[in-house]
């Protein structure tokens, strides 16, 4: 099971250590990683392993919506599945 | 492997246009609950429904936070209380609503809908009693929904329920006419009415439906009229292409939800109702959806075949991305619950007359039309008379949710909030069709009904 991440925003020092922090401390393995910015935005789509997951997934994406407020970020935390089956038939 | 294209695409969807799940219901056989005596009936009721979808809302509550799509409402659907009122013809159908009422507080959920009754082609015991109860019911509850199925291909046109159900409209407003008139926006007359509907305010579980099950319904004119405008030379071909794709998106969306709710409570998957419903917010709107097809306004010459075009797309494009299509699916053209439809009918654009013609069309029928306050039970009757004609020999699904706006005269606005919005008092033909409407009996079901 896997979950994609995506922070998009103004850059600032930090973001990515930040957002790996919450996933380290729910024990979510971040597997993939890509990241552009262009300007001074910050975009970053993050591929993480929830298998092993020591919270629920819900604890996970509420930390996450609560550092994007705090931060000033659109932070997305969602389940792969909805992508898969937006996108591929 | 999933590309940031396809992630941002979705995202973008979520935020920006609107998309979300519109609902997810449980449909609930109350047939188990049938009972002689009111008040047994009435705590069977509660406790079946507060057994079965106990976990409804949270589980809802837990799937957006999962996929982090919205799920506007939680809903319930039941069995058509008539049937359970046949078994108590002593009782005052308006003490079920109570319990329906208390029984949605107890769930938490946004609207329950099955004050019903199916009359398409004559009374049985309890119906009529419980149509007479409407008003009250609706007065006297804030969540729960009723509907009247009055006619079908099949059986033809109740025409004695038609001429009853354009009093209970009226008084439903009457009596609700120091709260904008809030009483008959939870009420619908159907014609062809559908066992797995999961919208409001016409939602009932069927006798043909399993014990309990869960359905969706999803939403997105946002995402449809984004995907438009992004194509503004494309040939009309071209653009049901577009609507299709868009469409199929938004429905996998949905089966996903279902299926996924329908695992966690445990209860089988019924339905995906591939529905554009638009919601007041601004661009999640059926009628700027026909606009951005290149109509100036919403009911101009063209709106008909627009909104033919999109709501044959959507069903397209959806079909194959569910395994079980059903409910009203297509493209609801609520006037007071969209944007783009509530400034047509303000600017006069949109007529009753024109929204009568894009009924033939669209999914339902004549949904949240505001009316003068002065209007007659005979007007409205033939209304809702004209509209089952149009699903009767159509072969689809029409209905009939007027307002009657009381002490208010063309051009003022009822303004309801949340998703019911707010519209403009409507004009009306005002020439009588009271002899016809008094005449009651039946239209005999068409030629085409004989299909055996």
């Amino acid at each position: 099971m896997r979950a994609v991440i995506t922070v998009i925003g103004k850059d600032t020092v930090g973001i990515l250590h930040k957002v790996s922090g919450i996933c380290a401390r729910h024990n979510a393995n971040v597997i993939e990683v890509t990241q552009s910015v262009l300007q001074d935005m910050f975009a970053m789509i993050m591929m993480v392993d929830i298998s092993g997951l020591s919270t629920d997934f819900s604890a996970l994406s509420d930390e996450m919506s609560a550092l994007g407020k705090t931060e000033g970020l659109a932070i997305h935390c969602m389940h792969e599945d909805i992508f898969n089956s937006m996108h591929k038939i | 492997m999933l590309n940031t294209f396809d992630i941002l695409e979705t995202i973008r969807m979520i935020q920006d246009e609107c998309l979300d799940i519109r609902t997810i219901t449980m449909g609930i056989s109350l047939l188990d609950c049938i009972d002689p005596d009111i008040d047994k009936a009435c705590d069977k009721v509660y406790d079946k429904i507060t057994t079965k979808a106990k976990d409804l809302v949270r589980v809802g509550q837990q799937i957006e936070k999962e996929y982090g799509i919205p799920i506007v409402n939680k809903r319930i659907s039941i069995t058509p209380i008539a049937m359970l009122a046949a078994a108590c013809p002593n009782g005052d159908p308006v003490k079920f609503a109570l319990t329906l009422q208390r029984a949605a507080d107890t769930c938490g959920v946004n609207f329950l809908g099955g004050y019903s009754a199916l009359v398409h082609k004559g009374f049985s015991a309890g119906d009529m009693a419980l149509i007479r109860s409407i008003p009250e019911a609706l007065s006297r509850t804030s969540n729960v929904c009723s509907s009247v199925n009055v006619g079908s291909t099949r059986s033809g046109i109740n025409m004695d329920a038609v001429k009853i159900m354009g009093e209970v409209v009226l008084e439903s407003a009457k009596i609700t006419a120091d709260r904008q008139c809030i009483g008959p926006a939870k009420l619908v007359v159907f014609c062809n009415a559908v066992e797995d509907n999961p919208f409001m305010a016409g939602a009932f579980h069927g006798v043909g439906e399993p014990d309990c099950e869960i359905h969706v319904g999803v939403s997105g004119p946002g995402v449809v009229r984004s995907a438009i405008t992004k194509y503004p030379d494309a040939t009309i071909d071209e653009l049901a292409d577009v609507i299709k794709k868009t469409a199929f998106k938004i429905t996998r969306m949905g089966q996903l939800v279902g299926a996924r709710a329908s695992k966690m409570l445990g209860v089988p998957f019924g339905i995906v109702d591939l529905s554009l419903a638009p919601t007041p917010a601004v661009g999640d709107s059926v009628a700027q959806v026909l606009e951005g097809m290149g109509l100036e306004q919403c009911g101009t010459h063209g709106t008909t075949a627009a909104l033919a075009l999109l709501n044959d797309a959507v069903k397209k494009g959806g079909v194959m991305a569910s395994s079980n299509v059903g409910g009203l699916s297509g493209a609801f053209i609520p006037v007071s619950e969209d944007q783009g439809m509530i400034d047509a009918a303000i600017a006069g654009t949109l007529t009753l007359e024109k929204l009568e013609a894009m009924t033939a069309v669209c999914s339902v029928g004549l949904d949240m039309i505001v009316v003068p306050g002065d209007i007659t039970a005979e007007t409205i009757s033939a209304i809702i008379a004209d509209e089952a004609a149009i699903g009767m020999v159509n072969n689809k699904t029409t209905a009939v949710r007027l307002i009657p706006a009381i002490g208010m005269k063309e051009g003022e606005m009822l303004e309801f909030g949340g998703l019911l919005g707010s519209g403009p008092v409507m004009p009306i033909n005002t020439k009588s069709p009271a002899k016809f409407i008094s005449r009651g009996g039946r239209i005999p079901a068409p030629m085409h009904s004989i299909k055996n």
